[in-house]
This record gives C-alpha cells, structure tokens and sequence, in this order.
C-alpha cells in the first residue's frame, strides 16, 4: 500500500546546502529530502542520498547534533562528453538538532538503493510513561 | 542677511513620500538578488521529473537519472529509432501508522518522460541498470551513426 497513488512527480532542482564551514575540497553540496517520524520507542530518518555508496556516508551524532555526509563519486566515465546536463552531483551534508535523549549503542544505519535508513531508538528514561493519578 | 544652506542629502522631499526611498531600496536588493541566485544558464532543463543528465562516448550514448529508492520492477524503459522513455511509479510505503511526522520531505508519485537522442540508437542493445539510486541506460549508437576514421590517401 502506499499513500501516493496517482499524484505525478514533479522534476525539482536539488537544493543547495549552506554549510557552516566552508569546504576544504571543491564541489557542490547538497541537501539531502528527508522524512523523520517518531514513534513511541525510537525515531527513524529517511534520506534520499542517491550515489551514495555505503563506506562514503559518515554519520555522527554528538552532543544531540545529528550530522550526515556523504560523498558521491561522478557516475560519469573518463571519455564521455556532456549532451546535456539538467542535475549535477556532489556531497550531500545536513545537521539536525535532537531533542530527545538517544540510546548511541543501539543506533541502526542502512544504506539500499540511494536512501539511509536511520534508526535512532529513545533511552529508556524517554519513552513516555503513562502515568496513573492515584485517588484517595 | 543669513543663508540657509541645506544639504543636499537633506530628506525634504522624502518626507512627503515616506515609502519612496524604500520602494528605491527593494527595487535594486530584488534585481542584486535576482543576479545572484540566477541559475546556470548551460542547464537545459526541461521541467520534467525524472532530472537527467545525457553524456557520450564514441561508442554509445549514457542517460543517467537520480531514483533513489526505486527498485529494478518499478520502472519501465522502451527504446525506439532515437528516443528512449522512461516511465514509473516511486512509491512511498507506508510507516508504522501510529508514527508522528516530524518533516516530510521525499515525495513519491508517477512519472513518464521521453528523451530524443541525436542519433539512431541500436534499440536491441540497450542495457539499464541502477546502482545507489542513479539509473545508468547505455544506448550504442546505430553503425551509421558512429564517428568514422578517414584515412586520406597521399599518391
């Protein structure tokens, strides 16, 4: 099932990233779409990083900031020429603050087809307790 | 007799049209901003999802697009004379439905797009595969219309 049934895609340029630091190698980067939803035991990250292959993706998280880099080698061989060219490549960068408390050991990472997959699962002490009013 | 000079940067017309200067001041920051996130003017883009970039070689001619996501069955490439169309559908699965959305950014939908190459391409022999989301199609030029080497004959 899925919740996309017959809208048409729209094409989009990739959007370019604003890094905090400039980059020590030349090139484009970009922002990677991402979907995050949150359940009650853990947080997922859907990132589409096309190009990406798995051992260029560096992901960090450190003082609650989550950062994802990943670099893409051009697809394009050594004596082809451009026809025409409507997307360009380059590093894909992006930084998201987290605000709930994340357990760092049990974090899950995938990389299939050009999206990561990231889980991200909530410490014990974060996941909501039902709380029962006692009455007297 | 006492003269008045008054400076010439001295706002007395400006006080009877107050939103003039600033109408001045939007006007040259939308063209400053207008020249510079202008976009590249060799992008020939034509509008149509999925984005591709089209290169060659002397041998065959190579149309990359960027799916990430999609999977092999997904898709469906026809080849004729000198044209090559790409259709499909990216689907989004459904998560877990008691999840809440923090952002939303990827979208899924159809797409159909038809590019004509220069040349005749031999339809027979077009080969597609996708790695890491990129979608690489290899169309060999037609025989007729691979660049020839003429050798010139000196008597």
């Amino acid at each position: 099932m899925t919740d996309t049934e017959s809208k048409a895609l729209q094409a989009k340029d990739k959007t370019e990233a604003v890094t905090p630091a400039e980059q020590t190698r030349p090139g484009l980067v970009f922002t990677p779409a991402v979907d995050i939803f949150e359940t009650e035991k853990e947080i997922t990250l859907l990132a589409d990083m096309p190009g990406v292959k798995g051992e260029d993706l560096v992901i960090d998280l450190h003082e609650n900031v989550l950062t994802l880099d990943g670099s893409v080698k051009p697809p394009e061989g050594p004596n082809e020429a451009d026809v025409f060219r409507e997307f360009r490549t380059g590093k894909y960068y992006r930084q998201f603050t987290l605000s709930e408390i994340i357990d760092q050991g049990e974090i899950k990472a995938g990389l299939q087809d050009g999206v990561l997959r990231l889980k991200l699962p909530k410490v014990k002490a974060a996941t909501p307790r039902r709380i029962t009013v006692q009455t007297q | 007799m006492l003269l008045l000079r008054r400076p010439n940067y001295w706002p007395a017309a400006g006080w009877r049209e107050p939103f003039e200067e600033l109408e001045r001041m939007k006007r040259q920051m939308d063209l400053m901003s207008a020249r510079l996130f202008r976009a590249p003017s060799d992008e020939a883009a034509a509008g149509v999802f999925p984005m591709m970039n089209v290169t060659e070689d002397g041998d065959n001619y190579y149309v990359r697009a960027e799916l990430p996501g999609m999977k092999a069955d997904e898709l469906a490439i026809t080849a004729t004379g000198n044209s090559i169309s790409i259709s499909g559908e990216r689907k989004l699965a459904v998560e877990d439905e008691k999840a809440q959305y923090h952002r939303r950014e990827r979208e899924g939908g159809k797409f159909n797009r038809i590019v004509s190459l220069p040349t005749q391409i031999e339809t027979e022999k077009v080969t597609a595969r996708c790695t890491d989301g990129i979608l690489t199609v290899t169309l060999p030029k037609a025989e007729a219309a691979k660049p020839k080497r003429i050798t010139v004959n000196f008597s």
